[in-house]
């Protein structure tokens, strides 16, 4: 990738100890060039055919992601599979409500993964709060956070629900409207604002890659 | 259960003896006695075992009334001694030499009450929360509505019905109410 616009300013890590910052990169994310229509297209459909989640519960919600794995749902049909690694997954599901001490590792997590991403969002909690709506520790939507590109609405949604958002974000993929990784990018300022409003203990990188 | 009672009433004067099950019994002891009641309780009586402290918050009477769990595992009988300390001035003898598990307990409940256990290890870092700044949030008087709205970003268009007058309003709006 190329910059069009000339190098960005390099992040403070300001959270870090001086003798840390080195070990940390000091760059924002760039937004993802896309290449010939038709090599991208090619390139969407088999990321679409192959979506490794990161097994990563980040609330109850993640309790549905067992019986999909398993026998009766079976994901993996989908080209669907769990991954112990931020760094080997594409897909990362919030599973339902995230307290701000969760958040701190979902933003962690998700600045780890590499790119093509995409997050599914499960449950009312990451759309408007849900049940947690006046908790001291939650957040009330998600999307304030990190970027989503599928909501599956529930409390808890099924497995069935959970099959049909990810068929709904594979026809996203293959459509190549899957920007929520370039949202990141774009006003990455904005959504690191309004992390570091609610984690008052920011003792990481700005940018954990 | 009697001869335990009065024992406890005579030596440290215990009140409110009330046997809540079959297995379990409370009792209410003043705050200063309360580490002399324990230790009677764990190496004279056999109530070895502390299974967990707790606070609770009554903002009514200005008081936070301790509870210590403590089990009798050989006679299979357990006893919440309860003691009460102002809410004012929320300090109170740390248990941790009686059991070492204690300081635990203890510093959770310097993060959700703000009761301190002077002498407690570790009783001032953080237990459950990271990085927070506001009151104890289990205190009453905390407002987590308030402090939700004032710190987490909400998605407009949420709304709250009464579930019998909606249901109602949509299944059956030809009913009398």
């Amino acid at each position: 990738m190329s910059d069009k616009k000339g190098k960005p300013a390099p992040l403070a890590n300001e959270g870090l100890p001086p003798e840390e910052r080195g070990f940390f990169c000091d760059a924002p994310p760039r937004e993802y060039e896309p290449a010939a229509k038709i090599v991208e297209d090619f390139w969407n459909w088999a990321r679409s055919q192959s979506l490794w989640i990161l097994g990563f519960g980040t609330g109850c919600g993640a309790i549905e992601l067992r019986p999909l794995m398993t026998s009766r749902y079976d994901m993996y049909r989908f080209g669907i599979q769990p991954r112990p690694t931020p760094r080997q997954s594409s897909v990362f599901v919030i599973g339902g409500y995230a307290s701000v001490k969760t958040l701190k590792r979902i933003v962690r997590s998700y600045e780890q993964m590499m790119g093509p991403k995409f997050v599914v969002a499960l449950g009312s909690c990451t759309i408007n709060g849900g049940m947690y709506w006046d908790s001291y520790n939650t957040i009330k939507r998600i999307d304030q956070y990190i970027p989503v590109d599928v909501y599956i609405a529930g409390c808890m949604p099924r497995p069935e629900a959970l099959l049909a958002g990810f068929q709904e974000l594979k026809r996203i993929i293959r459509a190549g409207k899957a920007e929520g990784q370039n949202e990141y990018a774009r006003d990455f300022e904005r959504y690191k604002a309004n992390q570091k409003r609610v984690i008052k203990d920011w003792n990481m990188p700005d940018y954990n890659w | 259960m009697r001869e335990l009672a009065e024992k406890l009433a005579g030596r440290y004067g215990a009140r409110e003896w009330r046997d809540q099950r079959r297995d379990l019994s409370s009792v209410t002891v003043d705050a200063p006695k309360l580490r002399d009641v324990l230790t009677w309780l764990r190496d004279e009586a056999g109530y070895a075992h502390l299974a967990f402290a707790t606070a609770v918050d009554e903002i009514e009477r200005k008081v936070f009334r301790l509870t210590y769990a403590v089990h009798n595992h050989d006679a299979g009988h357990g006893i919440l001694v309860h003691c009460e300390i102002d809410r004012e001035r929320p300090v109170m003898e740390s248990i941790h030499r009686l059991w070492g598990q204690a300081w635990t307990y203890q510093r959770e409940m310097k993060e959700w009450y703000g009761i301190d256990f002077p002498g407690s290890p570790r009783v001032d870092e953080e237990f459950v929360l990271e990085g927070w700044e506001g009151p104890p949030m289990m205190r009453r008087d905390f407002d987590s509505l308030a402090y939700s709205d004032a710190t987490y970003a909400e998605r407009p268009g949420r709304e709250t019905r009464d579930p019998a007058a909606y249901m109602k309003e949509k299944l059956y709006p030809e009913a009398d109410a």
